[in-house]
């Protein structure tokens, strides 16, 4: 499935393994929280970028120390209408100061790009129809927001003051 | 076993509408085309699916409809609500009742 | 009332042109009904049992004399020419064309209104006091945080995809007339001891399947600090609450599984840090919002003298009895103008009765109103010298029943006759009832009475928290209403006890006739319906009701 990273389609490097499947001996791999916690060294000792994919249901509280470890985290949405990825983006970026690839995959649509990217997620797993076209319309249609969240481009506030400032 | 037709919703408009013996969409129930067996009733709503798909209307299902030689209306009161409007805002031209549908 | 700067203009537009294009793309089969429903939804469009339903936002319940023309406007070129009020300050329509949302959102958004976040799994209107900056109980006009709330619930990035709606309503006065305690959040205005304002918080309030009364989780918290605080109560509901089932799905159902203990110690634990953030707003801004609730320029003069008036006219004597309320400033008086004509839907409102009631408000309002959720509209700053006049008027368009807060001032849902979620019609019920009890002096002799009518157990009608409530249910077919009675929504808020079977519909109206013979009968001097309940309890009434089985 394509992925679209900063504003274009790029090649997904990395390798989603199972639970119960042998890692290879080498290349960047994305491996479940549960796995992460049973073989910690062992994914450590690996030279190879290391990514985490984590389920709706999964808390990233735990493993806040272990965050400098991955270069991406996934973020899975088993349907659109969990919205429990969108705290846990934030919580990544804004409170951990998680700065590697921050990935939305599952049910990722073009009309939830836009909150996703508001709260962090800087590539998005997408359906093989959904055009690169498609996600930089759907990313420009509100550049206003009333909340400061992460990327804090195009808050409310923050324009107020501009404007004051300059008057 | 009763009859049964297709009440569904017009996508663009939202009005209560019924899939007529032409394959259309109509808002006179008077058109439905009517389902006398479980594999009509099962074709009707294939067919309405279809609409569904091409964006016609949403949300089809089967009615159930009285067959004793009366009024052709439906079973089940929510059905006659749906047919004859809200009983505050109803037109002084409709004659029937909900509460007899007739 | 607050106005939009460029940014919130740009911000609707911004929004309307993203709705456009969805709606084009659900046309063109692009985009499936599964896919499209949360999108119209978080637009306020329902589809409904006879067409698709709109509810417009009233923010807080407050509507200028322009706005509420354009309301007239909109319910004439796209609607029937009428509109509804909700029970949570908003209007509705119901029969909206899809094809014309587009541009009937552009047509509101030129009068600053709109119709995000009236429906949806996400954070709804933010409801308050209808007698908000007028009262004379009032502490502090609860309006500038009921805006802040708004700006910050609108398009929450985090907060879109909820397990569940979440409704958050606000109150600045000692009586609480917003309903706080059946709500998501519930917020009172109160100083502590050091004369400083804040909100006591209060979670997991709500109506449904399951009712329950909202716990504080929050004695005081200093009001510059809401939103980091409202922001960790949404951020830990956005993770734990259930996704599982929706009826189970709401905070109430958090508060009630984890305890309202531990969920406000979480809820503390999360705020420490949001706290750090830069989601509270500075001083600046928040004297920004505050300066556009600024009292209107009352005239400073003596308190007007109507006993004259009130002598001569006993139609006009009992309006004002029931429907004039004091105001904090000397000489003014808030109106409330009834939308519960006898054998009337209650909440509905004609195009002509909306236009006749947008120019009292600019003439004799300081061209403001209120939206009530007991589905009544305000107008909250009227000379008193005016009140004649402008009863005058109202009576000429049939909006001057002098039933507020009576048996005939009903609150109902639309119920089975527009709903598709209903089990049973509520405005027949609420018709018949209205004409049983047409009589006026039959009305004050019985008192203040809050009667409310849900068509289906998701509660629209507040049916719990009525004196008397009514839910109308499907038994086997049949319409079925089950009464409950002791119900409140104010400071001792209470949910209703069943009294016992449903009646069916030819039998329900009687019942609710028994309910009050009972009353009348066994009150003490001057005891209203509630405080008799609450002596006498429910069996004086369920042996009368049920004495014929």
């Amino acid at each position: 499935m394509p992925i679209i990273k900063n504003g274009t389609v790029v090649n997904d490097e990395w390798l989603s393994v199972d639970d119960d499947a042998a890692l290879p001996a080498d290349g960047p791999v994305i491996v479940s929280l549960s796995r992460w916690q049973s073989e910690t060294d062992l994914l450590r000792a690996r030279t190879a970028p290391l990514g985490l994919l984590v389920e709706s249901h999964e808390q990233i509280a735990d493993i806040e120390t272990d965050l400098s470890a991955f270069e991406l985290i996934a973020l899975d949405f088993p349907t659109f209408r969990d919205g429990r990825p969108y705290s846990t983006a934030r919580l990544l970026r804004e409170r951990y100061g998680f700065s590697g690839e921050l990935r939305a995959v599952g049910d990722v649509a073009r009309d939830q790009f836009l909150f996703m990217h508001r709260c962090g997620f800087d590539a998005f797993q997408v359906e093989d129809g959904t055009g690169l076209e498609a996600w930089l319309r759907a990313v420009s249609e509100i550049t206003i927001w009333y909340q400061p969240t992460g990327n804090a481009g195009g808050t409310l506030s923050i324009l107020r003051d501009q404007l004051q400032a300059a008057e | 076993m009763k009859l049964e037709i297709i009440s569904a919703n017009r996508l663009s408009d939202g009005r209560v509408v019924y899939l007529t013996r032409d394959g259309d969409w109509s808002e006179s129930i008077i058109d439905a085309r009517s389902a006398r067996s479980t594999e009509e009733s099962a074709a009707l709503l294939a067919e309405a699916e279809r609409a569904v798909d091409d964006g016609i209307v949403v949300s089809p299902y089967l009615v159930s409809m009285a067959d004793d030689g009366g009024a052709f209306t439906p079973l089940r009161f929510r059905e006659r609500i749906r047919l004859f409007g809200p009983g505050t805002h109803r037109s002084a031209t409709s004659k029937l009742s909900p509460q007899t549908g007739r | 009332m607050y106005r939009y700067d460029e940014f919130d203009h740009a911000f609707v537009r911004q929004r309307v042109a993203q709705f456009r294009d969805q709606v084009a793309r659900r046309m063109s089969g692009e985009l499936s009904e599964d896919e499209f429903k949360p999108l119209r939804l978080m637009n306020g469009l329902y589809l409904q049992l006879h067409a698709y339903m709109l509810r417009v936002a009233i923010p807080y319940g407050v509507l200028s004399a322009r706005q509420l023309r354009c309301l007239a406007d909109i319910s004439r070129r796209y609607d029937k020419g009428y509109g509804h009020i909700t029970t949570r300050q908003n209007i509705q329509f119901n029969w909206i064309k899809l094809s014309d949302m587009a541009d009937l959102l552009e047509i509101l958004a030129d009068v600053e209104m709109h119709a995000i976040q009236t429906s949806g799994n996400c954070i709804r209107n933010t409801t308050a006091d209808h007698f908000a900056g007028a009262a004379a109980d009032e502490i502090e006009d609860p309006r500038v945080w009921c805006e802040i709330i708004r700006q910050w619930s609108t398009l929450h990035p985090e907060f879109s995809f909820l397990p569940r709606k979440f409704k958050i309503a606000v109150s600045g006065a000692t009586e609480d007339r917003a309903a706080l305690r059946v709500h998501d959040i519930g917020l009172q205005l109160r100083h502590n001891e050091a004369g400083e304002t804040g909100f006591e918080v209060m979670v997991g309030g709500g109506q449904g399947r399951t009712p329950m009364i909202a716990k504080t989780i929050r004695e005081f918290l200093p009001k510059a600090e809401l939103l980091s605080y409202l922001e960790s109560i949404l951020r830990i509901y956005n993770q734990q609450g259930r996704r599982d089932n929706m009826y189970k799905a709401r905070i109430k159902i958090l508060v009630h599984e984890l305890g309202a203990e531990n969920l406000a110690e979480l809820v503390e634990a999360e705020w420490q840090q949001v706290r750090e953030s830069a989601i509270d707003l500075p001083e600046a801004e928040v004297a920004r919002i505050e300066r556009y609730f600024a009292p209107p320029p009352f005239e400073v003069s003596a308190d007007a003298d109507l006993d004259a008036a009130r002598c001569g006219d006993s139609e006009f004597d009992m309006w004002l009895e029931r429907n004039v309320n004091a105001h904090k400033q000397l000489g003014y008086a808030i109106a409330t103008i009834s939308l519960k004509p006898a054998g009337k839907p209650p909440g509905d409102i004609t195009a002509e009765q909306m236009e006749v009631v947008a120019d009292l408000a600019e003439r004799f309002s300081y061209d403001e109103l209120r939206a009530t959720h007991q589905q009544n509209l305000v107008l909250p700053h009227v000379r008193k010298s005016d009140l004649f006049e402008v009863w005058q008027t109202l009576k000429a368009h049939g909006l001057a029943s002098a039933n507020r807060g009576l048996i005939n001032d009903i609150i109902a849902c639309p119920g089975m006759d527009f709903c598709s979620l209903a089990t049973a019609r509520s405005l027949p019920v609420a018709k018949e009832i209205s004409t049983r009890f047409a009589d006026i002096a039959y009305q004050q002799d019985i008192g203040d009475l809050r009667l409310n009518i849900s068509g289906c157990i998701n509660a629209c009608g507040h049916h719990h928290v009525g004196h008397i409530g009514i839910l109308g249910l499907d038994k086997r077919g049949e319409e079925s209403y089950q009464i409950t009675l002791g119900g409140r929504s104010d400071k001792n808020a209470a949910i209703g006890e069943i009294v016992g079977p449903a009646f069916s519909a030819d039998k329900i109206v009687d019942a609710v006739e028994t309910v009050m013979l009972t009353y009348l009968d066994q009150r003490q001097s001057g005891e209203a319906f509630i405080d008799a309940y609450a002596r006498m309890g429910r069996e004086p009434f369920k042996e009368r009701l049920y004495a014929n089985n």
